[in-house]
């Protein structure tokens, strides 16, 4: 017996592993696309310290400090001011609908009372269902308080300006007032978990049919298209209902994550997301020519709803061409949606825009398959 | 003709990109007939067959199947025929029954219980019904397959090699059971690679580069081919084997059992040939009959596999 290592045989085991690769174009594409992809992401998309958060302020009180603190917010490249609210409740309306993550209060008569020395408060509501979004900004306050303080108060005023501060400010974190990490992850947690086993059980279930040629006695059958995907599918929509299940018992039970806004605006986006996850899978399994490709091509569509989803990272903190491809993202809007109702109280109505953008995702991916299905029966 | 057209199809075409892989091909197939398609790999056979059982839309050509339209009648006509996969195409993960099960309720079949109790039994497995099918061996796995797309009584068989890969007596069984359900009114049309099954069909046509080269009853193929065949025998076969080749009007040397089979298209060629060999008395000839076999063989030689283009 010769077990002498040949040079020879070597190469030629590695020159076919080469030829092989070359050949399967979908993981061929993934080997160089995958770490580029990823790269952009966590390099340039990726912000755990996000800047230009949208601001709303009620103006009770209109003076030079609440000017220069207003600027001073402004400049800081945290806050971006994106209009005025009267009254407390439409800004509460605004936290709720996500339409802002802070409002802040400047209280009527604030610089008289800086002045008379009654330390005023200054109240900033912030959207703290991500702390991490919040807490950036929420630190440079003090920052900017001194800066402005310094700029007015000057002069005659300069005694309402020593310590402690003429007036306090108080962040007023809601909907996570301890500001856990848990709680923001939790929920959005589900939008993972659906997304990862959805998009893959579908496309590898459609994909195995094909690979294995049971397709072929199938269809060769009077069965009809509408029956073979429906019964394909539905069971795994049944399994997205028991994952879900298991997840709120275990967000309430283990987590103490509260279920605060109705179960109705839930259950329409849960299952809006649920199809849409199913036609993504369906989309997957006519594109990929065996069970290792789908499993790669669902692998690639999770990436995004992990990292531009808001999930990990602030939404509001990515660039534009990062937050343009998130909101194509379905995992983006259910994890908005999903946030809204658990932590935020929302009902139905407060979440007909990521109900919207769910039920056009959902539109546009099951047209694409169903082209794509046509085309690959025959 | 008076009787009855199971199918009967013109023209039939299909296209792959710019690769014509079913090139108007017309077939006309009589009620309860067995119908070889025989052909070398990737000569159209499979993709023929699926146009009939509405599979593939054609690209061209029109025609019936069990009086539907081919075209536009695809879920008429899938319903009324059994299609038997080259590949085992049933779940290997459901068992015996439940494949069978499953297959009678995709064709609605009525009493669906005791005809899968009945084709178990038929199948002698009823024993065996909660066995995995991926663990049968490859006759079994046969026979089963069979067993599922006879289900629903179909009036036409699509068997697609349908005993690739199958033992000897596996295979004789097969043909048994493909004979005993022409009896019965089946229409059955199987692609076959193998010679030994061509000669059971009654009528047989023969495909290359999707092409139909010939097409008749299997008692006229060797006529329509035109071989005049002289037959060898004695010793030192291998050197006058290796000697022929090559003569002047022998187009093909071919063993069969202790004997030699030489064959030609030009018999006056072939005659002046095989006289020359008789000189040296060491073989007896004599002239024989064209058969299947030797049609065949000439057949196969003439369209070698049909992927490589360029070599034929």
């Amino acid at each position: 017996m010769n077990l002498r290592f040949s040079l020879s045989r070597f190469v030629a085991v590695l020159w076919k592993e080469f030829i092989q690769m070359r050949r399967d174009r979908v993981t061929f594409g993934m080997m160089i696309g995958l770490p580029i992809i990823q790269l952009m992401l966590f390099g340039f998309a990726i912000n755990a310290d996000p800047r230009h958060l949208p601001t709303l302020v009620e103006v009770n009180d209109d003076g030079p400090l609440t000017r220069a603190l207003l600027a001073g917010m402004d400049t800081s490249g945290y806050f971006d001011f994106i209009g005025q609210v009267r009254g407390p409740d439409a800004g509460e309306e605004a936290l709720r609908r996500g339409e802002a993550n802070f409002v802040v209060v400047i209280p009527a008569d604030f610089e008289r009372d800086v002045v008379r020395g009654l330390r005023p408060n200054l109240l900033i509501a912030a959207d703290a269902s991500d702390p991490s979004a919040v807490s950036g900004a929420a630190a440079a306050m003090s920052g900017i308080v001194n800066g402005a303080i310094a700029q007015t108060l000057t002069g005659p005023l300069s005694p309402a300006a020593g310590a402690p501060l003429p007036f306090e400010v108080i962040v007023h974190r809601q909907y996570n007032p301890e500001g856990k990490t848990s709680t923001n992850i939790v929920p959005g947690l589900l939008a993972i978990i659906l997304s990862m086993t959805m998009v893959m059980i579908t496309a590898v279930a459609i994909v195995k049919e094909r690979e294995r040629g049971t397709m072929e006695m199938l269809i060769s059958t009077p069965v009809t298209p509408l029956e073979v995907m429906l019964g394909k599918i539905l069971p795994y929509v049944f399994v997205g209902y028991v994952q879900t299940a298991v997840f709120l018992v275990a967000a309430f039970a283990v987590f103490q994550v509260p279920f605060t806004g109705t179960f109705s605006a839930f259950f329409f986006g849960f299952n809006l997301f649920v199809l849409g996850n199913l036609a993504l899978g369906f989309l997957i399994s006519t594109v990929a020519k065996n069970q290792m490709q789908a499993m790669q091509l669902s692998f690639f569509t999770i990436l995004p709803s992990i990292l531009l989803s808001g999930f990990m990272f602030p939404f509001a903190g990515m660039p534009g061409w990062a937050q343009a491809i998130g909101t194509g993202v379905p995992a983006t809007h259910f994890i908005r949606l999903i946030r809204k109702v658990m932590l935020k109280g929302a009902g139905t109505f407060d979440v007909t825009a990521e109900l919207t953008a769910l039920g056009v995702i959902v539109l546009v991916i099951t047209v694409i398959a169903m082209l794509r299905y046509r085309q690959t029966l025959d | 003709m008076s009787e009855e057209r199971v199918i009967d199809v013109r023209g039939l075409t299909k296209r792959f990109g710019d690769k014509t892989v079913v090139d108007h091909f017309d077939i006309a197939v009589s009620k309860g007939a067995i119908y070889g398609f025989l052909g070398p790999n990737g000569s159209g056979k499979t993709t023929t067959i699926r146009m009939l059982c509405g599979l593939l839309l054609p690209d061209e050509g029109e025609g019936q199947c069990l009086g539907f339209d081919v075209r536009r009648e695809a879920g008429k006509i899938k319903a009324e025929v059994g299609y038997m996969t080259q590949k085992f195409s049933l779940y290997e993960d459901l068992t015996i029954r439940e494949n069978l099960d499953f297959v009678a309720r995709m064709y609605r079949v009525k009493d669906r219980k005791s005809r899968v109790d009945g084709a178990l039994a038929d199948l002698g497995l009823a024993d065996r019904a909660g066995q995995l099918a991926g663990t049968l061996s490859g006759g079994w796995k046969q026979r089963l397959a069979l067993a599922a797309c006879l289900i629903h009584d179909p009036k036409l068989l699509l068997l697609d090699e349908p005993t690739a890969g199958v033992d000897p007596k596996a295979r004789r069984d097969f043909w048994d059971e493909i004979r005993r359900l022409s009896k019965a009114g089946v229409t059955v049309l199987v692609s076959t690679h193998y010679m030994d099954e061509a000669i059971q069909c009654d009528f047989i046509t023969y495909i290359a580069y999707g092409k139909k080269l010939i097409d008749g009853r299997a008692t006229e193929i060797p006529t329509m081919v035109g071989l005049t065949t002289w037959r060898a025998e004695g010793p030192e076969l291998v050197a006058l084997e290796d000697a022929l080749k090559g003569q002047p009007g022998v187009d093909q040397v071919a063993r069969f059992g202790s004997a030699l089979h030489v064959s030609g298209t030009d018999a006056a060629a072939l005659a002046a040939t095989v006289a020359k060999f008789q000189n040296h008395k060491r073989q007896r000839w004599s002239e024989v009959p064209a058969g299947l076999e030797e049609a065949f063989i000439y057949l196969m030689a003439g369209a070698r596999d049909n992927f490589s283009r360029d070599a034929a």
